[in-house]
């Protein structure tokens, strides 16, 4: 079973070619980890699922990223619809100078959920969803920006859920915060895996190993390995996952 | 001893450049505030209430600038209202659409093109082209409609800089929640560009007040009566703005005293316009923080 | 399929696109206006000095409609004096003015005058010229009278008001330049054992040089264009530039004959604007050459 099906993808950004012919099939409700040096590609490869490479200029992308067996680079393709099916969660954590409440009902209002007590329970869901409930139900019309660091990630983990995405993104969601925020957003996402499928990128191989089902390992644009965790971990095929993973480069 | 490291005599030349430093700004702003009190002291006794509040009246001999007032307010409302849709919508484009920097680049040198043309110049070219050739006459609408590419520049480039102040990562939280562009413009940027878009709407406000020459060309020289008929008759007829009205007094008719009591009610307002400048800067300042 | 990512109608979101050309169109606002701007001032200019013949309009050094005798000559000349001296003048007061206040003044001293500056760039040009009139023209009068010449506005009542109405604009843009000197430049040439004020004169100004040029550019473009402040001190007579004379800038050239001007009088006036908006766009063409260079070292 497949929630996202890549293949041979290719990426340019003008004449650097980022990525280089990914084949990948993400399983649905589980954890999948992107591991790699800097300027592997892991990130790219991340933000092609969602199409947020669309606005850099210069982008040329060939092969395909189907979702369900849908095509999302297909001429029919609603990139919104996409995204809100696709959910991202940022390297830094990027609530709007808004309220807590306003954060998590801005993806519910502007796709068209307007009516006050439906708002009320997604944001109530959403916000125990990403465990961030119990710190903020006293204060929701308070800026969000006044929170923590760790707090504000959480916080744009439940804006995220508020829009009932199926898969989530993580883009390094912990490379800003502290050891007990991270703490708190690894447990977060085992919960999440049961209900969604979530992909991360991750420059902390120890949390690689700690929170995923299934971990790829990525060099200079290619995908080297991809495996179940424990496998990657205990006993990788390829040497130049085996020196990653070791540390004897990146 | 020479090679002492002691000793606190300051270099002759450096001396004389502190002096004349000192001189310069000294005169510079000893002029400014020497200014601002003539004015106020010759002006202020002729702003009395009935002269702020009522048309002048050739028959019982009596001066007011009312007729005036409601003819630059006229002129102010209408201008921002075509001027800044425009512009913050200009400033959107460059900002958040345009991708061929070529492009860019010529919008943007027509902006600066545009803040360095002379206001006798937009005053002949509105006269011509709204006045004679769309056929709306000398009037307040006309003025408007030049003062609207007058104030262009000023207001895209206030509203670019605060588009540019918008951090990128708030556009991506939106794209990533499935906003669509023009969502994400509405919802995001432009609320969060607020305040430079306000600025933007004192700075124009403040330059449409100051203006002489054009308006002299496409809306009139004088305004001695109140506006009558509809809305639509008002803007259609000639008028002239508090700062030509002062022209019209001092320069033609040699009446000082008036042409002061004017002056003082365009510094008052040119001062609250850049106390208010000052202020909007501040809370933008505090918000970012 | 109700969860499908595909489109609900065939392209893309109407509104969408509405807004991608409405937001086109704002953009190209300027473009247009500048284009029209330029097509009208030559379409409506050009004829006149054909038909008056360009040696006899630029050279021309009478200037009488009712003898239809349309000679600009004074009037360029006249422009270009009152702007040269207001510039040579208000220089060296704005570059002293702006290094007082990055260099020397206190943070809260610097921002008070700089509040004084921005009035001063506030105060409209009708106010300017009514001080002229009432303040400077006076003093003009002592001279005058002093040279047995008639008391009248004069080129110079027009100068000095022009320095007051540049100097806020040099400052304001020195000001910015200086302050975007990097400090290093100062406190390397400090550290060289150069007095603070050496360090100003040989480092930071010279740094700072392509923004204090394209300041004074722009007082030249401010000063040349000017017309209300100037009329109502400079006297208007178009006659060839003195000092102490009565003389008539381009920019009045238009506005203080076009009320009552028709026919091929009214036509000369465009011709008149062409040949300012001349003056304008090398201007333009020159501070954005300025800007370009300026930024492209750095």
């Amino acid at each position: 079973m497949t929630k996202i099906t890549t293949e041979n993808l290719h990426l340019h950004y003008g004449e650097n070619h980022a990525l280089r012919g990914i084949n990948m099939l993400i399983r649905p409700n589980k954890i999948t980890a992107l591991i790699g040096p800097s300027g592997c590609g892991k990130s790219t490869y991340l933000k092609t699922l969602n199409r947020m490479n669309d606005t850099v200029p210069g982008v040329a992308i060939t092969g395909s990223v189907l979702l369900d067996g849908e095509d999302i680079y297909g001429s029919t393709v609603d990139v919104t619809k996409l995204r809100k099916k696709v959910g991202m969660v940022f390297q830094s954590p990027n609530p709007f100078p808004m309220s807590i409440y306003d954060n998590v009902a801005y993806g519910l209002k502007i796709h068209g959920i307007k009516k006050r007590l439906l708002m009320d329970e997604i944001v109530e869901r959403s916000l125990r969803g990403a465990a961030i409930w119990d710190e903020v139900k006293d204060r929701l019309k308070t800026p969000a920006l006044a929170l923590s660091g760790g707090q504000q990630q959480r916080l744009c983990i439940a804006r995220t859920l508020a829009v009932s995405p199926e898969v989530i993104l993580m883009d390094e969601p912990t490379s800003a915060l502290d050891p007990i925020s991270t703490m708190k957003i690894e447990e977060l996402m085992s919960e999440l895996a049961k209900q969604y499928t979530v992909v991360i990128v991750t420059h902390n191989m120890q949390q690689a190993a700690r929170i995923s089902d299934y971990t790829a390992f990525f060099l200079l644009g290619e995908m080297i390995e991809y495996d179940e965790t424990q496998q990657i971990f205990a006993s990788p095929k390829d040497p130049r996952t085996e020196n990653y993973i070791t540390g004897r480069f990146g | 001893m020479s090679n002492s490291i002691t000793g606190k005599r300051k270099r002759p030349g450096d001396i004389l450049l502190y002096g004349v430093i000192g001189l310069f700004t000294a005169a510079v702003f000893a002029m400014t505030v020497y200014f601002v009190v003539y004015i106020f002291s010759k002006g202020l006794r002729g702003l009395s209430l009935a002269f702020l509040t009522t048309a002048p009246n050739p028959i019982i001999g009596t001066l007011g600038i009312l007729p005036s007032i409601i003819n630059t307010a006229y002129i102010i409302l209408l201008t921002l209202v075509f001027a800044v849709p425009i512009g913050v919508g200009g400033a959107v484009y460059i900002n958040e659409y345009a991708k061929s920097r070529k492009l860019i680049r010529v919008i943007e040198f027509t902006t600066e093109t545009l803040s360095g043309i002379p206001s006798i110049i937009f005053g002949v070219f509105g006269n011509v082209f709204f006045c004679v050739f769309l056929n709306l006459k000398v009037s307040l609408l006309s003025g408007a409609l030049t003062l609207t590419i007058m104030v262009l520049p000023t207001i895209i480039r206030t509203a670019q800089e605060a588009l540019k102040a918008v951090p990128v990562s708030y556009r991506e939280g939106a794209a990533g929640l499935g906003a669509s562009k023009w969502t994400m413009i509405r919802t995001i940027l432009l609320p969060n560009a607020s305040g430079g878009i306000i600025t933007a709407v004192v700075l124009s406000v403040g330059r449409i007040v100051g203006e002489s020459a054009a308006l002299l060309l496409v809306a009139g020289g004088s305004a001695m009566y109140l506006p009558r008929g509809s809305f639509f008759q008002q803007i259609q007829s000639s008028g002239s703005t508090l700062a030509v009205e002062l022209y019209r007094y001092a320069y033609s008719r040699g009446e000082n005293e008036v042409g002061f009591a004017i002056a003082a009610l365009l510094l008052i307002i040119v001062i609250g316009l850049n106390l208010a400048v000052k202020l909007i800067g501040k809370r933008i300042n505090r918000g970012a923080k | 399929m109700q969860n499908s990512i595909a489109r609900a109608g065939k392209s893309k979101a109407p509104l969408e696109k509405i807004m991608n050309v409405l937001f086109l169109v704002c953009g190209l606002a300027a473009v247009v206006s500048v284009v029209l701007i330029s097509l009208y001032m030559v379409l409506s200019g050009a004829p006149a000095i054909a038909k008056i013949g360009p040696l006899q309009f630029l050279a021309g050094q009478i200037w009488n409609p009712e003898a239809k005798e349309f000679g600009i000559l004074p009037l360029i000349l006249s422009s270009v004096t009152a702007t040269g001296l207001a510039v040579v003048v208000a220089v060296p007061a704005a570059l002293c003015v702006a290094v007082f206040l990055t260099q020397i003044a206190g943070k809260r001293l610097a921002s008070a005058l700089l509040f004084l500056v921005e009035l001063l760039a506030g105060i409209p040009s009708v106010v300017y010229g009514l001080l002229g009139a009432i303040l400077i023209v006076p003093l003009v009068f002592q001279a005058q009278t002093a040279l047995g010449l008639p008391m009248s506005g004069s080129l110079l009542s027009a100068s000095i008001v022009l320095v007051i109405m540049i100097l806020p604009t040099i400052i304001s843009v020195s000001v910015s330049s200086i302050h975007a000197v990097p400090r290093q430049y100062n406190d390397v040439s400090l550290a060289l054992g150069s007095s603070k004020m050496q360090s100003i004169v040989r480092a930071v100004i010279p740094a700072a040089k392509s923004g204090i040029v394209s300041g004074i550019v722009l007082g030249v473009g401010r000063a040349i264009g000017e017309t209300m402040a100037v009329m109502m001190v400079a006297g208007n007579a178009p006659i060839m530039p003195e000092f102490l004379k009565p003389a008539r800038l381009l920019t009045v050239g238009i506005s203080m004959e076009w009320a009552y001007s028709s026919g091929i009088h009214r036509e000369a006036l465009f011709g008149i604007g062409l040949v300012l908006f001349a003056f304008i766009m090398v201007i333009n063409v020159l501070l954005s050459t300025i800007l370009k260079k300026g930024g492209a070292r750095k």
